[in-house]
């Protein structure tokens, strides 16, 4: 492993299903996760549609992949930002969205959900602050 | 003859449902599928937009497309029916022909 | 085209790698023929990893890396059984990529 740390983010703009944007993201993110870097992922306009509960695909014959953002917390990422003005803009709360829980395996600290709505301003701010940003 | 528009891209991303709502006939069907489905839900910036055209338009909304996205019925906007698989079909077929918005 | 395993006189699809063609064609029949294909006696401890995969397939919709494999196992079973050594030594081709084929799982995401 590389003893340098760089930080990814990872910028999701695009609803589930409609394209394979978000399905593939997630795929990358959980594979990247093996890299040992500091990790972010930012849903941002319709992004944040992937986090929203209750997806039920039995009735479109594609993968429901709702469920697996919930391992983020295993694969180690820690931080999941929403963007407050994309959520408001789509008369959406955080209480429309899936909870990802978090807990370090050694210290045994836990956090009952890492997905954290955050203004214009922390999304500037976490753009700026990245090494790397990935697009989807 | 009356004509069925479908829309299939989220009005957040696309002009899809700008450009279906502005020239379709007073009188005439839109069904919204796959991402176009946002578009039914209440409290959303395109709310207004599409509450006005209602009063000239019939409003569907693909059932399965909007449960796979995680929205309950109770999330539309009132005036837009929820159809099935079949009811899109029945929908094809009363209407003389269909344009659809990708 | 994709090969097939004889289970109990059924003919099951695999994929190139042995993966299960279809994960709903998964019986313990299944784990029972690819383990001796890798000269594998499957031991109760076997069953309780193959168990624990499928349940964590069924809930996340996916198999976990096997780093995620041997933290989550540690945190369900105790962390005697939450360490790779005690999962390679249970399956020696990789506890992520070859339970996750007994178990009828795809090939697990981030196994690079």
């Amino acid at each position: 492993m590389s003893e340098i740390v760089k930080k990814f983010l990872y910028l999701n703009r695009k609803a589930p299903y409609g394209t394979i944007y978000a399905w593939e993201a997630l795929e990358v993110i959980l594979i990247g996760a093996a890299f040992d870097q500091e990790v972010s992922v930012l849903f941002l306009d319709d992004g944040v549609y992937q986090l929203t509960k209750g997806q039920d695909t039995s009735g479109i014959g594609m993968k429901n992949f709702s469920p697996t953002f919930r391992t983020l917390g295993d694969y180690e990422v820690k931080n999941v930002y929403v963007d407050r003005d994309s959520l408001a803009a789509r008369g959406l709360t955080q209480d429309d969205l899936v909870q990802i829980a978090w807990e370090d395996f050694d210290t045994e600290e836990e956090v009952e959900n890492i997905v954290e709505v955050i203004d214009s301003a922390r999304v500037r701010e976490l753009m700026d602050a990245s090494d790397v940003v990935f697009s989807f | 003859m009356s004509i069925l528009h479908t829309v299939n891209k989220s009005p957040f991303e696309r002009t899809s449902l700008d450009s279906c709502l502005k020239f379709a006939q007073p009188g005439a069907a839109v069904l919204l599928i796959e991402d176009g489905v946002y578009a039914a839900l209440t409290g959303t910036s395109a709310e207004d937009q599409v509450k006005d055209a209602l009063n000239r338009v019939k409003i569907y909304v693909l059932g399965p497309d909007l449960k796979a996205r995680g929205f309950a019925e109770g999330r539309l906007i009132n005036g837009i029916s929820v159809v099935d698989y079949a009811g899109f079909v029945d929908l094809a077929a009363e209407n003389a022909k269909v344009q659809a918005w990708l | 085209m994709a090969d097939t395993i004889d289970v109990n006189g059924k003919q099951i699809a695999v994929d190139e790698e042995g993966y299960l063609a279809n994960l709903n064609d998964w019986e313990p029949g299944v784990a029972e023929v690819m383990s001796k294909q890798d000269n594998i006696e499957l031991t109760d401890e076997h069953w309780d990893i193959i168990k624990f995969l499928r349940e964590y397939y069924e809930e996340y919709q996916i198999a976990p890396a096997v780093r995620v494999l041997t933290k989550a196992v540690g945190k369900k079973m105790g962390k005697d059984k939450g360490n790779s050594k005690y999962l390679y030594s249970l399956f020696p081709y990789g506890p992520a990529k070859q339970a996750c084929r007994f178990a009828g799982l795809p090939k697990p995401t981030g196994c690079v």
